[in-house]
């Protein structure tokens, strides 16, 4: 049974692993600058081209809007799958996955400093596509519908950014490999999610198997947030955030499990490290 | 009255088999270790490579099950109660770097200190005495990527010690340093173990000076079992078995083979240095008395006696008696990487 002490003892020290762990991420996204092209303006590159792809097919305003939306969601999800959920892989790859591991601290904390790091990193990118694009392109967004709108996508980042921590003990066990999956399904999962176009034009059975996507559902209630029937919602909008809870409850739950599950199984077959002697 | 410690580790008939991917083979890397280290020991694992050193520091660091057997930390069994282990210890693998380019020496040392909840004034206190100790000092500004590998593995050293562990775990902690690091470090840890009491220390080295001049106890580990496990100096009179002395002679009264026919000379070997003409000579004899009347006959003889020295063995001497070779002569790694 853990007492009273011990339970304020380790979640105060959990909570600095958080915040220390966050702290890496943020320091290199302002000394770092790098990012900038990679991560800035190449996406809004291609998030310009699909909006004049649709100006150019003379597609209802709002199908811009939507290209814009996804274009900010799309780096969020990017960061999840290639700066968080690869990131054991990567200390793993460098020999200081060990050093991680023996601290005693639980892994979703970490991975939950990194998560924090990320979003704070990424916001700074989607913020500069949502504001180029909203300049650029003179996109519309309903300002009295941006907080009901904010809160969804915060509880969509925290289902994504779960479903990233599942994602990490996978990478865990199986880094090689998971990397090599997680690119292949890179381009149809960005189709899945509906990135660039609402995703109801996949249909309602492919849209419905996206939807298991907290990326894609987030996306969708979004849009109806803003632009209402106009959005082609696949979901309607009173379900999406106790859908989004759910997933996100069980993200957790799973990745809890997930990752002491792929811990155990590395110690015992000894794949957690890369020193022998 | 007060409960008997804990030992600081102990194991029990551990035992560690790999088996390789298609389970083609099985690679025994431990085979039934019987261990226990007292709380303020340094502890010193010699071993060649491939031994099961780093095996056995993984099952004690919680990140390796064994197959069998058991492994207690500070009390605490290593596959049942990894989190209690965690919180006493901390480990340095030499020849590894750790933390991130972007960041600078002192951020690095605060960002493991947190993981081990270590208050912010006392983490900066103990970075700025481990950035000394280390010769980091001047650098503690500096992104890690502007290190020396040199400088990274010094910053792996301080890392270890932020949490001020009850055990640590040095794995080869001068590996690749230059030789006035090594003698820091090897001083740093000399006097963390006699100042801070009940700090306890598992050293694997290669270097046996190291290993002599810093761990009360020592086990030679081979092929997954322990050879021999005690002081150094009771490991060395082990293996010495008639005093050998060593003496350089002048020219002018011979070559002094007539010591041979001593009671009590065992043997007697000389040969003549081709630049001086001196003769170095080393004598077996059965007991240290016996060198008095050497010396007595050399006088006698009127051979000049320049230098005289008792050969002791040393802890390679050893190695080399229990193992069989030399550290030198490696086998091949344990195959336990992914």
């Amino acid at each position: 049974m853990i007492r009273g002490g011990d339970l304020a003892e380790r979640l105060r020290v959990n909570l600095g692993a958080v915040s220390a762990r966050a702290r890496v991420r943020i320091v290199a996204s302002y000394r770092e600058r790098s990012w900038i092209v990679g991560e800035t303006i190449f996406p809004f590159l291609t998030m310009s081209a699909f909006v004049l792809a649709y100006r150019g097919l003379k597609a209802p305003p709002v199908y811009e809007a939507f290209v814009v939306l996804g274009g900010a969601m799309i780096a969020y999800w990017n960061n999840v799958l290639w700066s968080m959920a690869s990131q054991f892989f990567w200390e793993k790859e460098q020999g200081q996955l060990q050093l991680y591991l023996i601290t005693p601290v639980s892994r979703m904390s970490i991975l939950l400093g990194m998560a924090l790091g990320g979003i704070a990193m990424t916001t700074s990118r989607a913020a500069v596509i949502l504001a180029g694009g909203a300049l650029l392109f003179h996109i519309h967004f309903p300002v009295d519908r941006v907080l009901p709108a904010f809160g969804l996508f915060l509880l969509t980042l925290a289902a994504v950014y779960s479903l990233g921590m599942i994602l990490s003990s996978l990478f865990l066990m199986w880094g090689r490999e998971a990397w090599y999956t997680a690119t292949l399904f890179q381009e149809p999962i960005h189709l899945l999610s509906g990135f660039y176009f609402p995703v109801r034009a996949l249909g309602t059975a492919v849209g419905s198997f996206a939807a298991l996507l907290p990326v894609t559902l987030g996306l969708d209630g979004i849009r109806q947030i803003f632009y209402g029937p106009a959005a082609h919602g696949l979901v309607p909008l009173v379900w999406i955030p106790p859908i989004q809870v759910g997933l996100l409850s069980l993200f957790l739950y799973l990745a809890h499990r997930s990752l002491a599950t792929m811990e155990n199984l590395g110690k015992r077959e000894g794949r957690l490290t890369l020193r022998g002697g | 009255m007060s409960a008997a410690l804990p030992a600081a580790i102990e194991s029990a008939a551990l035992t560690r088999v790999f088996r390789a991917r298609r389970k083609e083979r099985e690679v025994a890397a431990l085979r039934g270790i019987d261990l226990r280290v007292e709380p303020g020991e340094c502890f010193g694992l010699l071993g060649p490579n491939g031994a099961g050193k780093t095996t056995l520091i993984k099952i004690l660091t919680t990140l390796l099950l064994p197959t069998s057997g058991r492994a207690m930390v500070a009390g605490f069994d290593v596959a049942r109660d990894p989190l209690q282990v965690r919180r006493r210890i901390n480990l340095v693998s030499g020849g590894d770097t750790s933390g991130y380019g972007i960041l600078t020496v002192r951020e690095t040392l605060h960002l493991f200190a947190r993981f081990y909840g270590v208050p912010g004034p006392i983490a900066r206190r103990r970075a700025d005495d481990l950035l000394a100790v280390t010769g980091l000092a001047d650098r503690a500004d500096s992104r890690l990527s502007n290190l020396s590998t040199g400088m990274k593995q010094k910053l792996n050293f301080a890392r270890g010690f932020m949490s001020d562990p009850e055990i640590i775990f040095l794995d080869e902690p001068t590996l690749g340093l230059d030789v006035g690091a090594a003698r820091d470090v090897r001083g740093f840890i000399s006097r963390w173990v006699r100042e801070r009491e009940g700090r306890t220390v598992l050293l694997t080295t290669h270097y046996m000076v190291e290993a002599d001049e810093l761990c009360g106890r020592v086990a030679i580990i081979d092929h997954g079992r322990i050879l021999a496990l005690d002081t150094p100096k009771t490991l060395k009179r082990s293996v010495a078995s008639e005093p050998v002395f060593e003496l350089t002679l002048g020219t002018g009264g011979g070559d002094g083979d007539e010591v041979r026919e001593i009671a009590g000379v065992r043997s007697f070997s000389q040969h003549t240095q081709q630049a001086t003409g001196a003769i170095e000579v080393r004598i077996v004899v059965e007991e240290d008395h016996v060198i008095g009347e050497v010396l007595g006959m050399l006088k006698q003889l009127g051979i000049p006696v320049l230098h005289l020295t008792k050969s002791e063995p040393t802890l390679e001497t050893v190695f080399v008696h229990m193992v069989g070779r030399g550290l030198a002569d490696d086998v091949e790694p344990e195959s336990e990487t992914a």
